[in-house]
């Protein structure tokens, strides 16, 4: 049996980040077309995509500033880095101290914060309108995040991703109704934060209801580029931090390398599980009218807060 | 004189007063006045820094009595850990602000005479100092007179406006209804120190040596609290500080909403934690909801406004909030004697107190420059600076990341602390606290989501775009002082936010005087000075160096990568999907991006907003002009202060009737109170 370095797992985590996150949202859109019915243009889609965009030129607004030229950059680099973190394959990582699940929101937060910049740099009347919207969202899900968070904290007494996966991971998989609670609650964070229906649509170009397309319709080829890339990995990192949180069982606690390999497959079962159920909601409920997410981000906070009641109650 | 750090303080007083002596002596050359004035006060400033962390560093206590005053009564000096921080804060901004303003102050114009802004400034600065310094009383409060009256001259200086004559009156009503409330907390802890018998309670030292009973400790506090509220502008009592801060020139407005407010939260601080010792955990509860509440508020009021120095001030009533959040559940969690999460939260308050000053006064030195260069507080007549003030652009954006919590600029680690703190409250053994608490967590995570898109909508309209406004001036980069002074401000920004554990440390000296307990963040292991870990390894960790290492890593590989393979960038007109008739007007502006906020939390403001459109006459259909009316009042104007104004005035009208000028009315008076008089006496 051969023990894998830390480093070495590291670096695994991010190659696999970086490879897997458009295969998974690939997967995405194949269940999307084969539940509406369409034929799917395959898993390896988003690579094309990607690899297309990269081999284009770039046309920049004569306007543009470098804080234009600067997000695309932070956009693409902010997830790496999360990757770095968040336990995937293992728990065993040799940064995951750096950085608590509090700091992987902020970090999040701070792409976010560059991604409305931009959106607003180039003073057209649809960037404002995307910056505003998602800045308003954001500032909904917020609570809701925090209080998941609380109530998977108190489960696990720490807010470090790989402790609590840890924790989780060596007890005994049972339902305990204070993270159910908070799972609902950090289900409906995934679709906000991954901009998907009910909240967003990715795949809209239609003034009414676009969000986050609206905030980076101005960029082209490389940048945009790295924007999408950047934001497939967003995904699917907030489906994996979710996977740490409630479902770690499976993960690797040690270098063993038949262990990561087990580890490895059971990851892309759950996160294909978990990507089923997002093609789920997305094609049984339409799009929600802007205001309307109120209710929706409340129902969340709500879900998470009853999770923590929940476990003052009966645990 | 031996050289200790209340000795340096003193002398850096002392050395404030010469730019003062500077404006009688040299009148007639305003460069060399101005020059030599703020060098020599951010020299000055420099120094009570140096103090400040000598005092932190160390860990001794300096006390001096100094013999003016009233005969028998002292001034009683004292530099204890507390003292030395809040010295270090007001010391490091004032040596930034100084830097500034000797660029900023020429930019004021020669309408009036400068000499009058050099002499309250320095005084201001003096009247801050001495409040920390203060270890009695009466020098306490005599400081804080001095200060509230210097900055109520520097509110003032641009005198010309009726709005500013009126914002700095309100300034003074409301400072000076705190001060009577501090002045009452003391009479009373004076009092009780002593029973009642002699006025040697007035030191601060006696009072920490007296017993309070239960009854006069919670009269003493609320009366401190007041008071001391009134002057950070906690809500409700937050309505001066959107008034006054903008219409003071804008190197003060960094002052007074840096520090000046800080001397507040010292305030509360050594009044219940130093003076009068052990409290009931509602105290506590009591900063926590008010703190929370100004949290909240203070960022949704921001939100609405589009005047950038008011903006501004409202986030100070909201940073405040974070503050308070932080020592209130110090108090809560000192008063179930826990001492360890206490210093966690002490130290999460002191640490954003310092960033806020640092952060704050930097925000406000950048929205003095855009002020400067447009001659417009509007931000909605604004846009497009930052390709015309690259620097500013860059110095106000870090502000703007700061103060909008996110990683890797220090406004996140005090929240972070502050989260750690709240994840902690779950172990106390009160049940009602356990399940309350939390949800405070909850929204301080909203505000710190609303702050950031404030800032979103600050820099977006102001630095980012086209040019909103109708005339556009001539508009350019500020001058090397103001930039040097907003650099300085930056890099402590980031130093504060990627090597926190340094002042984690030295905050734990204020902690172990303070709550008994200490974090010892840095008890071993190599490389120690990396990584925050307030409580257990295992429990939470944070290196926002790593975190900024990895992020500047990555990018540099992804930019060599991508950008040097084909960094081919043609530039062109904007596409917005191919809409032609793009113009500078659909901008989105302030009040249009805050639209969606408005409507969710429109319920906490007062809104009116009118609409009419202006029809064509030939076809009704395609109107000529649409007017848009938007105003968005506080109200707790009209809730608490306007009742209070109106029965003033009334009361005054009744009295005033009594007056009707005719003398035999007077000597009736006169009559009529001695026969009252005797009768009560016989």
């Amino acid at each position: 049996m051969k023990e894998l370095n830390p480093i070495f797992i590291t670096v695994l985590q991010v190659v696999i980040v970086l490879a897997i996150a458009p295969v998974f949202i690939g997967w995405l859109n194949m269940l999307k077309c084969w539940s509406q019915g369409r034929s799917s243009a395959g898993l390896l889609q988003p690579y094309r995509d990607i690899a297309k965009l990269f081999v284009k030129d770039i046309v920049l607004a004569k306007n543009a500033s470098w804080i234009f030229r600067f997000t695309p950059y932070l956009v693409f680099s902010v997830p790496v880095v999360a990757s770095v973190i968040i336990p995937i394959i293992s728990t065993n990582l040799l940064l995951s101290p750096t950085a608590d699940i509090i700091v992987l929101i902020a970090l999040f937060a701070t792409a976010r914060f560059f991604t409305a910049l931009a959106g607003m740099d180039i003073g057209t009347a649809f960037g404002g309108m995307g910056a505003s919207r998602e800045m308003m969202i954001a500032s909904l899900t917020e609570p809701a995040i925090l209080m998941a968070i609380f109530t998977v904290s108190l489960a696990g007494k720490s807010t470090s991703l790989a402790h609590i996966a840890q924790v989780f991971a060596s007890s005994v998989p049972i339902m305990r109704p204070s993270l159910v609670f908070a799972a609902i609650a950090f289900a409906v964070v995934i679709l906000v934060e991954g901009g998907r229906i009910p909240v967003d649509n990715p795949s809209t170009h239609l003034e009414l209801t676009m969000v986050h397309e609206a905030m980076i319709l101005e960029y082209s080829g490389r940048h945009l580029a790295l924007i999408e890339w950047g934001s497939m990995m967003r995904v699917f990192l907030f489906v994996t931090l979710g996977v740490a949180c409630f479902v770690p069982w499976g993960i690797a606690k040690t270098g063993n390398i038949t262990e990561i390999a087990l580890s490895f497959f059971f990851m892309i079962i759950k996160v294909g599980i978990i990507g089923a159920g997002i093609v789920f909601v997305e094609t049984g409920i339409a799009k929600m009218r802007l205001f309307r997410l109120t209710e929706f981000l409340g129902g969340a906070f709500l879900m998470a807060t009853l999770g923590m009641l929940s476990f003052f109650i009966l645990e | 004189m031996i050289l200790s750090p209340i000795n340096l303080a003193i002398f850096s007083i002392v050395l404030l007063f010469v730019p003062v002596l500077l404006c009688a002596l040299i009148r007639q050359n305003p460069l060399v006045l101005r020059v030599m004035a703020f060098s020599l006060a951010a020299f000055a400033s420099f120094l009570s820094f140096i103090a400040g962390l000598w005092t932190l560093s160390s860990g001794v206590t300096n006390q001096l009595i100094l013999p003016i005053g009233l005969p028998a009564l002292p001034f009683h000096l004292r530099l204890d850990p507390l003292a030395g921080f809040f010295l270090m804060v007001v010391g490091l901004l004032a040596f930034f602000v100084s830097i500034y303003s000797i660029g900023y102050v020429q930019g004021l114009g020669t309408k009036r005479p400068i000499s009058r802004l050099i002499v309250f400034y320095n005084l201001f600065i003096v009247g801050m100092l001495c409040v920390i310094l203060a270890d009695d009383a009466l020098s306490f409060l005599i400081a804080w007179e001095f200060m509230a009256g210097a900055s109520y001259f520097l509110v003032l200086f641009e005198d010309e406006h009726v709005e500013n004559r009126r914002a700095a009156f309100l300034y003074l009503v409301i400072a000076h209804i705190g001060a009577m409330a501090i002045l009452l907390a003391f009479g009373v802890m004076a009092g009780v120190a002593t029973g009642f018998g002699n006025f040697d309670g007035y030191t601060f030292d006696s009072m920490r040596q007296a017993t309070f009973s239960p009854q006069w400790a919670t009269v003493a506090f609320v009366l401190a609290f007041f008071g001391f509220a009134a002057k950070a502008g906690v809500i409700p009592l937050h309505v001066w500080l959107p008034e006054a801060h903008p219409v003071a020139p804008s190197n003060v407005s960094a002052l007074m909403s840096g520090v000046m407010l800080k001397t507040a939260i010292y305030g509360i601080v050594r009044v219940t934690f130093d003076l009068l010792g052990s409290f009931p955990w509602w105290w506590g509860a009591l900063v926590l909801v008010l703190g929370l509440i100004s949290a909240v508020m203070g960022v949704l009021y921001a939100l609405m406004q589009h005047d950038l120095k008011k903006l501004l001030a409202y986030h100070s009533v909201e940073n405040i909030g974070i503050i308070l959040i932080g020592i209130g559940l110090a108090m809560i969690f000192t008063s179930f004697k826990f001492t360890t999460m206490a210093a966690l939260a002490l130290i999460a308050g002191l640490y954003h107190t310092l960033n806020h000053a640092m952060f704050k006064g930097l925000l406000f030195m950048g929205a003095g420059a855009v002020v400067h260069a447009t001659h417009e507080r509007n931000m909605d007549e604004m846009g497009g600076l930052i390709h015309h003030m690259p620097w500013t652009a860059v110095f106000f954006l870090v502000g703007c990341i700061s103060i909008s919590a996110l990683p890797p600029f220090n406004g996140f680690v005090s929240e972070w602390l502050t989260f750690q703190a709240f994840l902690l409250s779950p172990s106390l053994p009160a049940p009602l606290m356990k399940l309350i608490i939390p949800l405070g967590a909850a929204l301080l995570a909203l505000t710190g989501a609303l702050a950031a898109a404030c800032f979103v909508k600050v820099f977006g309209v102001t630095f980012l775009g086209h040019w909103r406004g109708h005339n556009r001036p001539h508009i350019y980069e500020t001058c090397w002082p103001m930039r040097i002074g907003m650099m300085l401000a930056a890099m402590s920004c980031l130093l504060l936010g990627i090597v926190p554990t340094f002042l984690v440390n030295l905050l734990d000296g204020i902690a172990e005087t303070m709550v008994g307990s200490k974090l010892n963040v840095a008890a071993s292991g190599t490389y120690n000075w990396m990584w925050l870990t307030p409580m257990q390894p295992e429990r939470a960790s944070y290196s926002g160096f790593i975190v900024l290492i990895g992020i500047i890593i990555t990018i540099s590989i992804a930019y060599l990568l991508f950008h040097l393979k084909s960094g081919k960038i043609q530039r062109g007109d904007i596409w917005d999907c191919g809409f032609e008739k793009l113009n500078h007007n659909m901008q989105y502006n302030a009040i249009s991006f805050s639209m969606p906020i408005r409507r969710i939390f429109g319920f906490y403001f007062n809104i009116r907003e009118r609409v009419r459109l202006m029809p064509q006459l030939t076809s009704p259909a395609f109107p000529l002009k649409l007017y848009y009316n938007l105003r968005v009042r506080d109200r707790f104007w009209g809730w608490i202060y306007k009742p209070i104004i109106e029965a003033a005035f009334g009361i005054s009208r009744q009295m005033g009737k009594l007056q009707q000028g005719q003398i035999h009315l007077y000597l009736i008076y006169s009559f009529v109170t001695i026969i009252v008089l005797l009768a009560v006496v016989l």
